[in-house]
């Protein structure tokens, strides 16, 4: 009886929590995948994250944060004629369900501004700012997992097989 | 089996059993025919190619007059030259260690074939110059370079060395602008240069080049 009555009062506190959950995954169209960021050693100041962005609607990335670098930007790397190069992009469109890879040989998000090393076995917390068709923004908040300086492009971010990271959206 | 079937028919059937015998021996000549043609191609076309093409996957650059060396400062200050790695085959490679993809992709493939040598690593020394000696200090290169493998070389020069360098390899790096004051870019080429144990500039690597096609060139010069 007790417990029928505990039973009964636990399904009306979780009711609302269930709601609310349901609530943040209708706003949550973006999600993120194996994000990763190559380690460092001391004195480096700047190294590349990587990572596979989906989302159900159209978005367009237009700004990147964390608390570990000055300064945060979206690159485009390409080799052309055998010269690398990077340019900072000022934002990256992510389609309707057409997932955008940040890998090793095209997008990465730079950190740029290092104060201390980047260790494998910690994470790096990036704040993604998306904006979209609306102008609505959201911040959505990945954890990336530090891999060794010396991990291989191959590993990138291999969204295929992985189990997306989690993240809180926040509608702004 | 296709003549025993023939003579199992008989009547009307026959004619058409023979016909089609007949057809099928024909269609199994000229298949074998083809066959015959088709597991010869490959074999004409190696000789008839073996000729233009290089023995080597990456580009063949043996007799070129740039790339003919450096005179540089290694990470624990110890100045170093081509020569010192005589009798190894050198894998020379122009980076900067804030490159956050490109650099750190080439590297690991060298460390990747310096593990697969086994033994013959020793005979393998992975060069690293950086294009970019206002930010990387040799202390960061001691850090950096043999975070990929302990046996690769990292140096250093002036600006201006490595600017006679770079030329010296037809190198191109340009610095491009950040949005700050030190957070600079550089835009660099990505071969990595191949030379014999003996010395000699013989290959130009592409950076796309998949790393089993690297080593066998790699062992290729080492076997001389």
């Amino acid at each position: 009886m007790n417990a029928l009555a505990l039973a009964g009062r636990c399904a009306l506190c979780v009711m609302p929590a269930i709601l609310l959950c349901a609530s943040s995954l209708a706003i949550a169209q973006v999600s993120i995948g194996n994000p990763w960021v190559r380690g460092t050693v001391a004195g480096m100041r700047a190294t590349g994250a990587f990572m596979q962005i989906d989302s159900k609607t159209d978005v367009t990335l237009i700004g990147a944060a964390s608390p570990v670098a000055r300064v945060v930007e979206v690159h485009e790397m390409a080799v052309v004629d055998n010269v690398m190069r990077m340019r900072a992009v000022a934002s990256l469109a992510v389609p309707a369900g057409k997932p955008v890879m940040l890998e090793p040989g095209g997008y990465h998000v730079m950190l740029i501004g290092l104060e201390k090393p980047i260790t494998p076995g910690t994470s790096v917390p990036i704040t993604l700012t998306f904006e979209g068709r609306d102008g609505k923004r959201q911040q959505v908040q990945v954890k990336a997992e530090v891999r060794p300086l010396n991990a291989p492009a191959t590993q990138g971010a291999g969204a295929k097989a992985g189990a997306p990271a989690t993240h809180h959206v926040h509608s702004k | 089996m296709l003549l025993h079937d023939r003579t199992v028919f008989r009547g009307p059937q026959r004619a058409i059993d023979t016909a089609g015998v007949r057809l099928g021996r024909r269609a199994i000549l000229r298949i074998a025919g083809l066959s015959v043609a088709a597991a010869a191609a490959p074999l004409l076309a190696g000789c008839g190619e073996q000729k233009p093409k290089a023995a080597f996957n990456a580009i063949d650059v043996t007799g070129a007059t740039f790339g003919q060396g450096f005179a540089l400062t290694d990470f624990n200050g110890q100045p170093r030259t081509l020569a010192d790695y005589k009798g190894k085959v050198v894998a020379l490679f122009f980076g900067f260690t804030q490159c956050p993809d490109a650099c750190p992709t080439a590297m690991v493939k060298l460390a990747g074939i310096a593990k697969a040598l086994g033994p013959d690593a020793a005979r393998l020394q992975v060069v690293f110059i950086t294009v970019d000696p206002e930010r990387d200090t040799p202390a960061l290169l001691k850090e950096y370079v043999p975070a990929f493998d302990p046996s690769f070389a990292g140096l250093y020069g002036t600006p201006q060395q490595i600017a006679e360098v770079a030329k010296s390899y037809k190198a191109y790096y340009n610095k491009v602008k950040g949005s700050t004051a030190d957070s600079y870019t550089i835009d660099h080429s990505t071969f990595t240069y191949l030379y014999d144990p003996q010395g000699r500039l013989r290959l130009m690597a592409r950076h796309e080049i998949p790393a089993k096609d690297l080593e066998a060139d790699i062992r290729a010069l080492l076997k001389g």
